[in-house]
């Protein structure tokens, strides 16, 4: 047995002295059997496995709800030195979860810079550290976060706690005389804007920002 | 005036029981007939299936000295899980997994209007804990008599991957009654679940069926919850306990082993 081992037959079915072996046949009927069932029987599991797999990944991943604008009040009602807190639709038809606080102001070259992004800053409620709803006190000029004791300043950067980025904002405009929030955006501690808004949690400085990518669905992010 | 009792109609010679044959045995009595009745029935099912070897090699094993009640922890996580699988089913009939707010609605309605609506989703509820609290003491029990060494390492990993479908278990049952408490748990839950490098934003996006928090979120984790897990578990469950009756346990680490006077010698 150890000698038949060490040569290896040959590949060739006519060689081997297989019965009804053609001429150049190099695989025999049994293997060939044996290889197509397994083949049917992995093409049928693939054939219902791929499907529910993208219909339970596709949409979440790889497609973005169309943007949804809410308006919230005429240009005049919102000062530049402290915030109006304001309910914004985030998702429709799912009630009050489909809707989350939006902190707005008036852009202030004091406080933010001397070249307006936007002439209104609306600053997300979702916490940094892990989505818990923040609110503004005004007395400290903070955002304070209930959870585990984030705490941000009047711009959304971090002072104190586990919060690894600045507070998102939301994109704003201006229709028919009234001021609309939109879609949300996360920035960095330079306030640099990615329009792929990454979840709390989630480090946009330094190698962050390449070991959470952003979404398939939002172009790159703006220079 | 009292009427006279008349005899009984004669039965029919068809009905009438036979006499016994001279040297048959006596008539069964009613309780030996059913009892073979019973054994006919298994009889016949093990006949077409063979089923009673494997019973008896999983039931009837060699068990070391030394075993104790530590040992019964792994029993117990399973029929914690049965408990919860059976729960589970029978609420199921009155949940709703609606994120408008009929979740919260057929929670609330089945808890304090349904008959024993509040025991049996009590018991769904506290015996998750009970059950996660088991299986880290099965876990733990396993680690501190060291039976998770070869050749049972390939079961050590099974008990892992069930103890993160425990976890998974809890995390999305935890959003199902769908109050405050679950809705910001969950928040939480799957912002940690993003923090992981790379693959940690899909992740969430998978678990949350999107960017936000929206209307399948719920119906998703209930999927996961009520079919996708329980199925893994119980099929988890299977090989595990096909492993440990196919290696049998270890004796605790305090038992040492007889020396056998047979296997002693003096030559080197």
């Amino acid at each position: 047995m150890a000698s038949a081992r060490k040569t290896p037959k040959s590949k060739y079915t006519a060689d081997r002295n297989i019965p009804g072996a053609f001429e150049g046949e190099t695989i025999t009927r049994r293997r060939l059997m044996t290889l197509t069932a397994h083949g049917a029987g992995a093409a049928a599991t693939m054939a219902f496995t791929l499907p529910v797999l993208g219909f339970a990944i596709g949409t979440p991943v790889f497609e973005r709800p169309e943007p949804i604008w809410t308006p919230v009040g005429t240009p005049e009602s919102f000062p530049n030195d402290t915030y109006v807190p304001k309910v914004v639709n985030m998702v429709e038809g799912v009630g009050e979860i489909g809707k989350t606080t939006a902190y707005v102001r008036a852009y202030n070259p004091d406080i933010d810079g001397p070249d307006p992004v936007h002439p209104f800053i609306a600053v997300s409620t979702r916490c940094m550290h892990l989505g818990c709803p923040v609110r503004y006190v005004d007395a400290a000029k903070r955002f304070i976060c209930p959870c585990h004791g984030g705490v941000y300043d009047v711009r959304g950067d971090v002072t104190g706690g586990p919060p690894v980025r600045p507070l998102d904002r939301f994109y704003v405009r201006l229709r028919n005389g009234q001021v609309e929030v939109g879609p949300r955006y996360s920035v960095n501690s330079e306030l640099d804007i990615f329009p792929s808004y990454r979840d709390p949690g989630q480090d946009l400085d330094g190698i962050g920002q390449y070991l959470y990518p952003g979404r398939f669905s939002t172009p790159r992010r703006e220079k | 005036m009292k009427l006279p009792k008349l005899p009984a109609p004669p039965l029919p010679e068809a009905l009438q029981p036979s006499p016994p044959r001279p040297g048959a045995d006596k008539p069964k009595k009613p309780l030996e007939q059913a009892k073979e009745a019973g054994i006919s029935a298994v009889d016949w099912v093990d006949e077409r299936t063979a089923l009673s070897g494997s019973l008896r090699w999983m039931l009837f094993r060699k068990v070391p000295k030394g075993t104790n009640w530590f040992y019964t922890l792994g029993s117990a996580s399973m029929f914690a899980f049965l408990s919860q699988a059976m729960t589970g089913v029978f609420l199921a009939m009155y949940y709703r997994p609606d994120a408008a707010g009929g979740a919260y609605e057929s929670v609330r309605h089945l808890t304090n209007e349904v008959f024993l609506g509040e025991f049996v989703r009590g018991m769904h509820r506290w015996g998750s804990s009970v059950m996660v609290i088991l299986v880290f003491l099965h876990m733990g029990r396993t680690f501190f008599f060291g039976a998770y060494k070869y050749p049972r390492e390939l079961n050590w990993i099974i008990g892992v991957v069930l103890l993160i479908l425990t976890m998974t278990m809890s995390f999305t049952g935890y959003l199902l009654p769908f109050d405050q408490r679950s809705y910001w748990a969950t928040v939480v839950g799957v912002n940690i679940n993003g923090t992981g490098p790379h693959l940690g934003p899909y992740l969430s996006d998978f678990l949350r069926g999107g960017a936000e928090f929206n209307a399948t979120t719920l119906p998703r984790f209930y999927a996961i919850h009520m079919l996708l897990v329980p199925g893994a578990i119980a099929a988890m469950i299977g090989a595990h306990l096909y492993l440990v009756a196919r290696q049998g346990t270890t004796a605790p680490p305090w038992l040492k082993a007889e020396p056998d006077e047979n296997l002693r010698t003096d030559e080197v």
